[in-house]
């Protein structure tokens, strides 16, 4: 089984749950930018959930199987493939993704996974490291990935409860439990409406709109662990959400940290979009997660019979 | 009780994000505490239980990473279960440190053609710390330094030992690409980029070392505890090494 790649698209990269436990020697945890989707998309064919897809950006990849295999799409809208329902495809088929009509990034599962070489215990694609994935980079006219075999087929049709789905918007309202130094910048963190700034990228989302201002001055501070999620704040007031390939270690204030269930709304806002920030405790965020995992089990177990 | 046993060891404990601790043994850059940092992430990192995902060590924190949703589920809250965790795990945190202390790192030398296009922050960094440039170049490549961390980007050392007249704070605005192998400051840090990557600190040189090498087994060129030299080389040096 083979996926021919006839165009790239925009920024298509190979992912899975991402590089865990490797952070002590400065190597990002990486992974999808949106998790749930991600998760979901694997379900939807019939894979375990940290099986290697495609992460797709803004405009999708044109491409060609081998064999006959199930597909399915999670995350974005994109023209072409309807999200968040599987579909059987036959070998020698096209499936040509166009521009994400809502949402930022799509998660494109095949059964059987993407068949790339386990670097440092995971999959997925780090292009600034040149790690992992297909060769270390996105995805160019012409690759060829290597798949799996699995003639996997779908039951009868479904579709899954719409309700478990997320919306993706143009502005959004992402929840956050609070940062180091979040009283050193006042409330503004919460006053502002801030704009998706195009250097926004898969290492972090870059604010615009609004500055946040430290309050009794800079002091400089000494570098510590950062994650995907951190809402760092650079002495120019601009603030930057650090995603999926953030780095390890970081020496900005941080006001907040987005938490977990949020992120993926925080990854599929488009530049140009807005978000507001407001603040939960940790205890809401983690009883969300929780929440979260939990759905995600009940459809595993009710999605494993469905296949053939 | 909790609270007593973490005073002893005089560790502080806070969240980062609904994903992870950070436990402080000190503050600012302190080559006393890193003994304690090292070996706190070697107690925490050994046969991490289910649920305890990552371990970071810098400077003076030790951050841990876990997944609510693979810790006990009926025990008490998952930002407790992992303090508790910590709090277990250091009990020989002090012997440990003591070994630590006694383990010296490697004496690394990295080659650094100052300035020029290789350093385009050199004569910034020069203004405000009030001193001839060659005056710069000569304080950053005579002092010893100890690599304090390793993040950032894969392989990145964070120093510690930068000469104080030399600390300068980081750009306004971070730099969309700083070149692999650029030497900067930052505050009162200074490091080398392995890898093209967005940054913010000073640049004032690079190397032509490789400090990054994903084909190998163990891809980071230093690890935290070595010694770093630098020595200044020219640009036909650096370009000798290519």
């Amino acid at each position: 089984m083979e996926i021919s790649v006839i165009r790239g698209g925009m920024l298509t990269t190979v992912q899975d749950l991402g590089r865990v436990g490797h952070r002590s020697a400065g190597v990002p945890l990486g992974g999808p930018m949106d998790p749930f989707a991600l998760r979901m998309a694997n379900l939807l064919v019939g894979n375990a959930a940290d099986a290697a897809v495609l992460e797709c950006t803004l405009l999708g990849p044109e491409l060609l199987f081998s064999a006959d295999t199930l597909i399915a799409l999670g995350g974005a809208e994109f023209e072409g493939l309807a999200a968040w329902q599987p579909k059987v495809v036959s070998a020698g088929s096209r499936l040509k993704l166009g521009a994400a009509r809502k949402g930022c990034r799509g998660y494109l599962a095949v059964a059987g996974g993407i068949d790339v070489p386990v670097v440092l215990g995971s999959r997925c694609t780090y292009v600034r490291a040149g790690l992992g994935g297909f060769q270390g980079r996105a995805l160019r006219d012409g690759d060829v990935l290597p798949g799996v075999d699995v003639a996997r087929r779908l039951k009868d049709h479904w579709q899954i409860d719409p309700r478990i789905l997320p919306g993706y918007a143009e502005a959004g309202t992402v929840r956050v439990v609070r940062g180091a130094q979040l009283d050193e910048f006042g409330g503004a963190l919460f006053a502002a409406e801030f704009k998706i700034l195009p250097q926004s990228d898969r290492m972090g989302i870059r604010l615009g709109g609004a500055k946040l201002t430290r309050i009794g001055g800079a002091t400089e501070l000494v570098s510590s662990a950062v994650a995907p999620g951190t809402v760092q704040v650079p002495p120019d007031g601009q603030p930057i959400v650090l995603m999926a390939d953030a780095q390890t270690l970081g020496g900005y204030p941080q006001a907040a940290q987005v938490i977990s269930v949020d992120l993926p709304l925080m990854a599929q806002l488009q530049p140009g979009g807005r978000v507001k920030f407001t603040e939960v405790t940790l205890e809401q965020a983690q009883k969300l997660a929780y929440d979260r995992e939990h759905v995600l089990a009940l459809l595993h177990e009710g999605l494993a019979q469905k296949f053939q | 009780m909790e609270r007593s046993a973490a005073d002893k060891r005089r560790m502080t404990f806070s969240a980062l994000g609904d994903t992870a601790v950070v436990v402080a043994l000190g503050s600012g850059i302190d080559e006393a505490v890193l003994p304690r940092v090292r070996a706190l992430a070697h107690l925490l990192g050994a046969n991490r239980p289910a649920g305890i995902m990552d371990v970071v060590p810098a400077y003076a924190t030790v951050t841990v990473f876990y997944e609510p949703g693979r810790l006990a589920a009926n025990g008490p809250r998952p930002y407790e279960q992992v303090c508790r965790f910590i709090i277990d795990r250091a009990r020989h945190l002090d012997s440990e440190a003591k070994k630590k202390t006694a383990t010296a790192g490697r004496v690394m030398e990295i080659p650094v053609s100052y300035g020029g296009e290789y350093g385009p922050d050199l004569s910034e960094v020069a203004r405000h710390c009030g001193l001839p440039v060659t005056e710069v170049m000569t304080l950053h490549a005579k002092a010893d330094y100890l690599v304090h961390a390793i993040g950032f980007a894969p392989g990145f050392p964070y120093l510690g030992g930068l000469p104080a007249k030399l600390s300068t704070p980081r750009r306004p605005t971070p730099r969309g690409s700083v070149p692999a192998g650029s030497v900067g400051i930052g505050g009162a840090q200074t490091g080398v980029y392995p890898l093209s990557t967005p940054g913010g600190w000073q640049i004032i040189g690079r190397t032509p070392l490789a400090l990054f090498r994903p084909g190998l087994a163990e891809p980071a060129l230093l690890r935290v505890g070595d010694k770093v030299k630098f020595r200044a080389i020219a640009p036909e040096e650096f370009a000798r090494w290519k």
